[in-house]
């Protein structure tokens, strides 16, 4: 971008400005710390050409909705249309949970996103003894079609789009989601939405795991194949970097082991026969936005670039949709604080702004109260305005990228595209991301970096406002939102009526057929599908697996 | 003579995964001379209390991000006085509002750590309050 004259004039510039002007101001006021982005990353005092001389504007940036798509996977992004707004969301009971869909459309949220309570999420009915305490508390308690059915009461599935949080047991969600659209009178190609179904950062980082890789893989790859041939609107996968930040990695390692996980799923679709142009345009994403903006806008920059170029290069796409790395963002959980709540609505509103400045597909703001506990409807109202209020007054939206060509920018986006390249490399020499997995060094490598980040608070060489400095005595947040243990009794009693009265031999039928057809190679998804109609719950459905597959039960890698 | 080392179990109740600050602080205890052990996920209150009594533990730290601490903390204090280890300080952390610390107070548990606390903190109580058996 730069000729090699004016580069050595700058190069000389700022050498003389680094000895001269700076030098001088230096010694009378020495900077007092080393100074670097929330990841770490050591930040030089001032970026110019020189830094970015290999700035190749044609091939490193080019145009959005054009490959690399380092500038974004739509021609003109947000002047077109905003991002989907889809609070993530889901407490108590089926119906608790409704009213509060409804609630979020009627305040101009966009799309939905289903909390599963814990027990759902690992394959347990509401009634299991390992279910005991977690009913209906950090999403909804959902067991079997009847609870999809009231979820989405008054819901018109072919008019919204619907996201659900659910891995292990994503085939069983889905399969009720896909049955209940189909008693709304709404055909699968008409339903548009995403399902997690992410294992492998499961076994990373989330815990929500249940059966071995092997067999939660196939799993995964059921489900992408037959949503390619049945459900073409649905993302099939939201390959998961959000967790592992939260769990402590740093913004290059968030996009390096996603990264290496898209690259295990997309092999193993390979495997399965499916042509790279036929799933991977529905392979989608999951980032996490902290508040070091220029950090962000960077690591989801160079995200796209180096998801393209796999793409292009080491699966051999054709298809441009097949570069595209399309996500959902969720801002930093983990950033939030305890201590002085509200400040949580400032640091909110700079992930926001750093989302938009990078350019995603949709968004969840968490609400300020989330270090204490579930959100308040009030508290959620205030984050999704935040949305609202960056989409239509921060002049974020009005031009396509607009960091690009700011030196810090370009500069932080090739090294840490550099960090990423780096880590698929390490990974492909170990034989892969499930090996890099089994061997603990993906778990390892963002422990360590949970580790560096926890001393730095503690010695208080990074100051965290209202945890290790401007800290002050305030009263304990009273009017928390809080899930009732009724809930739990009421969905045992709710449990034992729907198994009492559902056909009792076409239940055993559909679920002896369910684990007949998981013994071979065939897809499961219309089988599952068949099981859940008769009745079966979550918990059934997956106990014919653990049968048959086994139950996951990890290493602990403490680094 | 040589100090002996605190033993602690570092637990996760229930099927809660968010296990950053039961690894981080598995470290930062071994850091501080203890002698640690990680349970891993899923924990139930027996399973933990069983594995205080194998690895005879001074201290079990229990973990919760998902809002099951009334709940598991109390059971945990209840099953180790009924497998006489009354002695055993129990501490806990995670997001715990604190209108619920008294009550998990009066249940046994010595004290709670609440986000953003310092792991200096944590060290410090534990090692000021661990009885000696």
């Amino acid at each position: 971008m730069f000729n090699e004259k004016d580069l050595e004039k700058i190069k000389a510039g700022k050498k003389k400005w680094t000895e001269g002007t700076l030098a001088k101001t230096l010694s009378k006021a020495p900077e007092k710390k080393a100074k670097t982005t929330w990841s770490g990353t050591p930040v030089e005092c001032l970026y110019t050409p020189a830094e970015v001389a290999g700035l190749d504007y044609e091939n490193k940036l080019g145009y959005p909705g054009e490959y690399p798509y380092t500038r974004g996977v739509q021609a003109n992004m947000f002047r077109g249309r905003f991002w989907t707004m889809r609070q993530y969301a889901g407490f108590g009971s089926a119906k608790e949970t409704n009213a509060r869909y409804r609630y979020l459309l009627g305040q101009g949220q966009t799309g939905l996103s289903v909390a599963f309570h814990l027990p759902t999420q690992a394959g347990y009915d509401s009634d299991h003894p390992l279910s005991m305490g977690e009913v209906g508390k950090v999403g909804a308690a959902i067991d079997h079609i009847g609870d999809i059915r009231i979820l989405f009461d008054q819901i018109p599935l072919d008019k919204v789009t619907t996201s659900m949080t659910v891995n292990a047991a994503a085939t069983v969600l889905l399969a009720m989601y896909m049955s209940v659209a189909e008693e709304q009178g709404v055909k699968y190609d008409q339903l548009g939405g995403t399902i997690q179904n992410d294992v492998l950062k499961e076994i990373i980082c989330r815990g929500q795991y249940i059966y071995p890789p092997k067999p939660t893989m196939r799993l995964t790859v059921d489900l992408i194949e037959f949503c390619q041939k049945y459900v073409p609107r649905w993302n099939s996968i939201s390959i998961s970097g959000y967790h592992i930040r939260e769990s402590g990695s740093t913004a290059a390692q968030e996009m390096a082991f996603t990264i290496a996980d898209g690259i295990a799923y997309a092999e193993a679709c390979a495997a399965r026969g499916i042509a790279v142009d036929d799933f991977a345009p529905r392979l989608s994403f999951f980032f996490n936005a902290f508040t070091d903006v220029l950090e962000e806008v960077a690591k989801f920059r160079a995200a796209r670039r180096v998801w393209a170029k796999i793409m292009k290069d080491r699966f051999k796409a054709k298809d441009p949709r097949s570069m595209m790395l399309r996500y959902h963002v969720q801002t930093g959980g983990v950033t939030l604080t305890a201590q002085q709540p509200l400040n949580n609505i400032v640091r909110v509103a700079l992930q926001t702004f750093a989302t938009a400045l990078g350019g995603h597909q949709s968004l969840h703001t968490n609400s300020y109260d989330e270090a204490l506990c579930l959100p308040t409807q009030g508290a959620v109202t205030v984050a999704l305005r935040t949305q609202q209020i960056i989409a239509e007054e921060s002049g974020a939206c009005v031009t396509v990228d607009p960091l690009a060509g700011s030196y810090y920018v370009e500069y932080l986006t090739d090294k840490i595209e550099a960090e990423i390249f780096d880590y698929i490399k390490k990974i492909d020499a170990m034989g892969g991301t499930l090996t890099a997995i089994e061997q603990g060094y993906i778990q390892k490598e963002i422990q360590n970096s949970a580790y560096l980040f926890q001393k730095s608070i503690d010695s208080g060489e990074r100051a965290y406002v209202g945890v290790n400095k401007y800290t002050m005595e305030e009263p304990p947040v009273t009017d928390l939102l809080r899930v009732d243990m009724k809930v739990g009794e009421e969905k045992a009693v709710e449990l034992k009526q729907w198994r009492a009265k559902r056909d009792n031999a076409a239940w055993k039928k559909a679920l002896d057929k369910l684990r007949e057809v998981s013994k071979t190679d065939t897809n499961v998804m219309p089988t599952v599908i068949e099981a859940v109609k008769a009745g079966a719950t979550v918990g059934e459905v997956c106990d014919v697996w653990r049968e048959v597959f086994g139950q996951y039960r990890p290493k602990e890698f403490i680094s | 003579m040589a100090e002996k080392k605190i033993k602690i179990i570092v637990a996760k109740p229930g099927l809660d995964g968010h296990d950053r600050g039961a690894k981080l602080l598995s470290r930062i205890f071994a850091e501080a001379g203890m002698e640690v052990v990680y349970t891993g996920l899923r924990q139930t209150p027996e399973m933990i209390v069983e594995a205080a009594l194998q690895e005879d533990a001074d201290v079990v730290g229990l973990s919760s991000l998902s809002g099951v601490h009334n709940y598991f903390f109390p059971k945990v204090v209840e099953l180790l006085k009924e497998k006489k280890l009354a002695n055993v300080l129990v501490v806990g952390g995670g997001i715990i509002p604190l209108e619920d610390i008294p009550t998990l107070k009066k249940a046994g548990i010595a004290e709670i750590f609440g986000p953003g606390t310092s792991t200096d903190t944590i060290v410090g109580f534990i090692k000021a309050n661990v009885k000696s058996k």
